[in-house]
């Protein structure tokens, strides 16, 4: 049975199976609102730290986000799943305003983080990315040594007063991403000689540098090997302490061990948000049990 | 056994094919072979000629003559206006006592280039100490003795049809066994400018020229490039007002340089009144010519870094211009610069522009600013070609070395850019 095969996959899973935080117990969320008629599970949460409201994308004509409305809660792993082509990376490149820089894209809807308008006139995108950061699908370190990698964010928002401050924040950095035993003696050699993975985590590290609140991962771990990937998630498994954190994934077994709550995308929509263990294990939504037990996508 | 079979006939068919397959890449690298021998070949045969002819022109026949600087001859306050010429020729008549008669001296005389006392006045002027003693001074030989020594003009034949007669041979025949004659090096044609006795012709002030407006091409066109590519890649909007843009710099890399010397012509000269022949407007004309070749190549450069680099500078929250001065710009810098001095050395070579906004002008002196009339080297190529004295000739081809030499240093350089800086990601 594909349910009982989900169950089995995801008995490892690190996280209890009732979302404390939120006091919900498995299966008895509060049910869908009336204005967003797509969506089933528990997109909301209280407090949130992200609050996406009607979210709309297109490119030129196509529509390629409908109507997403989703919490992203502070301190969790949000996890989003779905189809290729289905929206995921379009969303999370919203949530920082990466979008602005194709021509084509054009959103509308709410995205607020801590209750600010991203999308407002006023708002400024460079210190809103620097709140928001982002590691993408390729490792991208700059063609520079690893030291200046990770010292650039810092740097350019005058984070550091003095050089033994930037060098804290370095070092910091990489121990935090876990690379800090690998390089300490090769700081000033570029970056892009390390190893896939290890490339990985510098990004993570450039990302940490300037002291985000949410880190939005694009397939962070696509690129790697099954050891690089470990290691990755053991890092997602410690930032998490300290920040909010959305990940997009193929792998459902990394979703299941990585995140707190789930979101499932398909075509454009948010068919359903719920606890990671719950969706795995109990969705409510055809498509979402579709996709998890293998019969789509 | 039917899969076998069908295995089997399909390795067959392969098989089949493969030796044609094989004849056609023999042939396709028989044919680019050829292609690049046949290249190299014209390339070569360019160059032997033009070394062929001009290497003779970095030697210069020198006659070695006693010059008396005698004090009497000699106003302290007014030394440029001594008669210098005289000193040559008493130096030429005591190496020959027994030529006599207003003719035949005449002929002696004529043996030295006439610039000879030129450069006695310049010797005085600046050591004045000469003043009073005797000096054994090599000077140049007239270019029709320069060019017998040099075996480009004949010794026989009726003497009427020579340019040397008998007795002018036998002069410089006696001058040689004294070893008062000799080929030297000829450093006058790197220290002078141009003039219309060959043998007191030089390159530099063609080079100094050349010089100073690819200063002003480069001051101008670089910055303006890059600075309009940066714009059009990372900025501008694409509209149909920057397609426009677009078709017009492709069609302007493509307009004849004729048409931006007349241009030149019009405004600059016409309109802006800026002065004639000057380094300062040929490098303005020669940067409208560059530009479009640096701002192509600069786009292209620009496109070719990857996007990743500048999402990940985005992404922790790079301003869109510290995104371009920090990261685009430096990796594309190489390409830029290549760009450029390919662009340059178009620049360097050409000469139609130039002739009309007047750098094709008989310039003795060698120009110091960037407003005075100056010539360039292609441009003096062009003045000598055209010279009908037998040793332009010569010099002729030394300059289309010396601005070959140029232009392989500047293509040297470019790839030595490209290699130096070419990063993989
Ligand atoms: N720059 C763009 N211009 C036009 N359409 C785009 C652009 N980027 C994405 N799209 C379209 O938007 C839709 C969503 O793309 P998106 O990249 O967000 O999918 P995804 O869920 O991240 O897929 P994958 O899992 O393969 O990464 C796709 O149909 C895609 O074709
Ligand atoms: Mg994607």
């Amino acid at each position: 049975m594909d349910a009982a095969q989900a169950v089995l996959k995801i008995s490892d899973m690190p996280f209890p199976a009732v979302d404390e935080q939120q006091g919900t117990v498995e299966g008895a969320g509060p049910a869908p609102r009336a204005d967003n008629r797509d969506t089933v599970g528990e997109p909301f949460v209280e407090d949130p730290r992200m609050t996406c409201r009607d979210v709309n994308v297109y490119y030129g004509e196509k529509h390629a986000i409908r109507d997403v409305s989703i919490d992203i809660a502070h301190n969790e792993v949000l996890a989003m799943i779905g189809p290729s082509g289905c929206g995921k990376s379009t969303f999370l490149r919203c949530l920082n305003r990466m979008n602005d820089t194709v021509d084509t894209c054009r959103v509308s809807g709410r995205i607020l983080l801590d209750g600010l308008d991203i999308y407002g006139r006023l708002v400024d995108v460079v210190p809103l990315r620097a709140r928001v950061g982002m590691v993408f699908q390729k490792p991208n370190p700059f063609p520079k040594s690893i030291y200046d990698n990770i010292a650039y964010g810092p740097r350019i928002h005058g984070l550091a007063e003095s050089r033994s401050e930037l060098d804290g924040i370095v070092e910091n950095s990489l121990k935090k991403a876990g690379l800090w035993q690998e390089v300490h003696d090769r700081l000033d050699q570029p970056g892009t000689g390390l190893s896939g993975g290890q490339q990985q985590r510098l990004c993570i590290a450039r990302a940490i540098a300037v002291q985000p609140e949410v880190i939005l991962m694009d397939e962070p771990c696509s690129a790697l090997d099954p050891i690089a990937t470990a290691t990755v998630e053991d890092l997602i498994a410690e930032l998490r302490e300290q920040y909010t954190i959305v990940i997009v994934t193929h792998n459902m077994q990394q979703a299941a061990r990585v995140s707190r709550r789930t979101a499932y995308f398909h075509l454009g929509a948010l068919i359903e948000v719920g606890p990671t263990d719950r969706i795995f294990t109990n969705p409510r939504h055809r498509l979402t049990e579709d996709y998890i037990t293998g019969r789509f996508g | 056994m039917q899969m076998n079979d069908k295995a089997q006939t399909t390795m067959d068919v392969v098989h089949r094919g493969l030796a044609r397959r094989y004849r056609r890449e023999r042939l396709f690298r028989r044919l680019g072979l050829t292609a690049v021998l046949v290249s190299i070949g014209f390339l070569a045969l360019l160059f032997a000629s033009i070394v062929a002819n001009g290497w003779t022109a970095f030697q210069q026949t020198e006659i070695l003559l006693d010059i008396d600087f005698a004090a009497d001859h000699f106003d302290v306050d007014n030394l440029a206006r001594a008669n210098y010429s005289a000193l040559v020729k008493q130096g030429l008549r005591q190496l020959f006592p027994d030529v006599r008669g207003r003719k035949d001296r005449r002929r002696l005389y004529r043996l030295v280039s006439s610039g000879a006392a030129f450069l006695l006045q310049k010797m005085v002027m600046q050591d004045t100490s000469l003043i009073g003693t005797r000096q054994r001074v090599w000077l140049p030989a007239d270019d029709e003795v320069d060019m017998l020594i040099k075996g480009h003009i004949s010794r026989v034949g009726p003497e009427s049809q020579r340019r040397l007669s008998d007795r002018q041979i036998a002069w410089i025949d006696h001058l040689t066994a004294l070893g008062r004659l000799k080929k030297r090096f000829n450093t006058t044609f790197f220290t002078a400018g141009d003039s219309r006795e060959p043998e007191l012709a030089g390159i530099r002030g063609a080079m100094t020229g050349s010089l100073l407006t690819m200063l002003v091409t480069l001051l101008l066109s670089f910055p303006m490039g890059v600075a309009a590519a940066v714009y059009l890649e990372e900025f501008a909007p694409r509209t149909w007002w920057t397609d426009l843009i677009e078709v017009n710099i492709n069609n302007l890399a493509a307009v004849p340089s004729i048409v931006f010397g007349l241009l030149g012509l019009a405004f600059f000269l016409d309109v802006l009144g800026l002065p004639r022949s000057a380094p300062l407007v040929g490098g303005m004309v020669l940067s409208l010519m560059t530009l479009p070749t640096i701002i192509i190549a600069s786009r292209a450069s620009l496109k070719s870094v990857p996007p990743s680099i500048r999402e990940a500078a985005l992404g922790i929250g790079a301003s869109r211009m510290q995104v371009i001065v920090h990261h685009v710009l430096p990796l594309a810098m190489p390409g830029m610069m290549t760009g450029t001095i390919i662009g340059m050395a178009q620049a360097l070579g050409e000469t139609a522009p130039l002739l009309m906004i007047g750098m094709v002008a008989f310039i003795v002196d060698v120009p110091s600013t960037l407003t005075d009339p100056a010539t360039v080297l292609p441009v003096q190529i062009y003045l000598w070609a055209d010279a009908p004295e037998r040793a332009f000739v010569e010099r002729t081809a030394a300059a289309i070395m010396v601005l070959l030499a140029f232009l392989i240093c500047m293509n040297g350089l470019a790839v030595f850019l490209r290699r130096r800086f070419e990063r993989r990601w």
